[in-house]
């Protein structure tokens, strides 16, 4: 229903829309269709996830609107910050694995984005500082990732996609490997981040606790070719807390969407 | 390698002891043994010299053993370096262009598999022997460094480079803050072993140019005395020619662990 609305607004429309993607699809070298035809329109500012079985196209959605790839038809589009020429600092992007660099610091891991726009040595540790403070880890910038747990690594992780100050963060199931107490505190770091920031973030997943909990929009995909099977808008009392994950209303929508979910499921269990 | 727990556990003070004692008491035992027979059975020096023996040569021979040490460990320098330039450089290439990786790639094999003792005659013929000499060093060298230079550039992290693209990178920003660091470790390993191979490979060409050269490496030493029965120097020499081989090693497996410490698993302890 969200999405009938945000498509109305058209092309006027796209000042007020981060991402919009209009038929598109995914075609693999090998001829899998891996996606779509897909439309998603992403207000700015908006928690939206992407859920889905393993294999639906949801990451490759993902890495379509960072422009990691192209599209096979339909088009992607985002809008940019303004004034900032590079392309991609208008996207963070927050993968499955931490993905650091196991050479060198964490502080050197989140300057990275900085020093690939030259931004300026003294300039980029001020950002830097920053961005390591916002997920906790200031006092860790010394340290080498593989001196850090899952949880903090993830955090690096965060921290590298935030310091570009980016309008978009896409998240690809960034605490799917992590134990469930480390992912419930990076739940609500997340969410309580994204209150400061205002961030538009596209987060995929294929927990539908995490979903629900995390988003203002669930949208669920079907399986392989990834299509939107379902948009279910969550709301709650804001912010949300410890509380909102034990209330009836939680409850709820988790079945909601488990049931929007289901039909993926077993379509792919036919194939 | 009686202690089976020692794979796993921490070895204790007492068992890093027992793993350098032990090895030396074989050796004292094995040279005690060797200048036991040579001296009860009087074989004489020019069939088999006693350890006693090579050692004073060593000692009086020192001045004309240094200098051809010298000599062998400077061409194996020279052949290293052009060997890890060349290997690097010509990865950085591959890298670059397939099409270059495919035109050339065959070569390197050829050059690879070709055994360097019977090229090195032909060197010989067209180069002086300074120069074929170096060159061998570097043709036997040059292969691990290239092709661990070439799966290192190659095994980079897939959503890393995603992350390079992302954020707009340069092709001179990714080789240097993403590939070479991501070929860092694998570079490293080709390095310990074409260090050991450019010794090998100004020893074989030194011994192919024989006396006719006009060398003076350890191992032209080798075959000079062998010519003239003067075994306690060959096996002066020869003891010299392993000792460097075991430094080099020794120089390049302690650079790669100063490089990598932090941070490759190959150089972290056991315990972390």
């Amino acid at each position: 229903m969200s999405d009938a609305r945000a498509s109305s607004g058209g092309e006027t429309g796209l000042t007020a829309l981060a991402v919009r993607l209009r038929g598109v699809t995914k075609t693999y070298d090998n001829g899998v269709m891996a996606l779509g035809p897909l439309d998603l329109a992403v207000r700015k500012g908006e928690f939206v996830s992407l859920l889905g079985p393993s294999g639906c196209g949801k990451s490759t959605a993902l890495r379509l609107i960072a422009g990691l790839a192209a599209p096979s038809s339909g088009t992607v589009r985002v809008s940019r910050h303004e004034g900032v020429a590079q392309p991609g600092h208008g996207i963070g992007f927050v993968f499955q694995e931490p993905t650091l660099m196991p050479w060198t610091s964490v502080r050197e891991n989140v300057r990275l984005p900085l020093k690939l726009a030259r931004v300026p040595k003294a300039e980029a540790r001020a950002r830097v500082d920053e961005a390591l403070a916002s997920v906790g880890l200031a006092e860790f910038a010394a340290a080498f990732p593989r001196e850090l747990s899952g949880g903090m690594k993830m955090r690096v992780s965060l921290a590298r996609a935030l310091v570009t100050d980016p309008d978009i963060l896409l998240m690809d199931e960034p605490f799917a490997a992590l134990d469930e107490i480390t992912r419930f505190r990076l739940n609500n770091d997340l969410l309580t981040l994204w209150r400061d920031l205002g961030k538009t973030i596209i987060f995929v997943t294929h927990s539908v606790f995490e979903s629900v909990y995390l988003s203002q929009r669930v949208v669920v995909m079907t399986a392989r070719p990834g299509r939107i099977q379902a948009d279910v808008r969550i709301e709650t009392v804001e912010p949300r807390g410890e509380e909102f994950r034990t209330s009836a209303a939680y409850a709820d929508y988790c079945r909601k969407v488990s049931g929007a979910l289901a039909p993926s499921y077993s379509g792919q269990s036919m194939l | 390698m009686s202690a089976q727990p020692s794979i796993t556990a921490k070895p204790s003070a007492a068992q890093r002891a027992v793993r350098f004692v032990l090895p030396v008491i074989v050796f004292a035992a094995g040279l005690a043994a060797w200048e036991l027979v040579v001296r009860v059975k009087e074989i004489p020096p020019y069939v088999l010299p006693a350890p006693s023996a090579i050692f004073l040569t060593l000692i009086n021979d020192w001045a004309v053993l240094s200098q051809s040490l010298a000599t062998t460990l400077l061409t194996t320098l020279e052949g290293f370096v052009a060997a890890s330039i060349g290997g690097i450089a010509l990865a950085l290439l591959f890298n670059q262009s397939k099409w270059v990786e495919y035109s050339l790639f065959p070569y390197a094999v050829v050059l690879q598999v070709t055994p360097v003792i019977a090229i090195a005659p032909l060197l010989l013929i067209y180069l002086d022997q300074q120069t074929a000499v170096v060159v061998c060093a570097f043709i036997v060298a040059f292969f691990p460094v290239l092709s661990n230079t070439t799966l290192g550039l190659s095994s980079v992290d897939r959503n890393l480079a995603g992350l390079f693209q992302l954020y707009g990178a340069s092709a001179p920003q990714t080789l240097r803050f993403l590939k070479l660091p991501s070929a860092l470790p694998y570079i490293l390993g080709g390095l310990r072993i074409a260090g050991g191979l450019s010794l090998i490979g100004a020893v074989v060409a030194e011994i192919a140019a024989g006396t006719a050269g006009a060398g003076s490496g350890l191992a032209y030493r080798i075959a000079e005395s062998g010519y003239r029965l003067n075994i306690p120097r060959m096996f002066a020499a020869l003891l010299l020619l392993s000792l460097a081989g075991i430094v080099i090693y020794g120089l390049l497996a302690l650079i790669s662990h100063l490089v990598l410490r932090r941070w490759h698993e190959s150089a972290l302890g056991k315990e972390s």
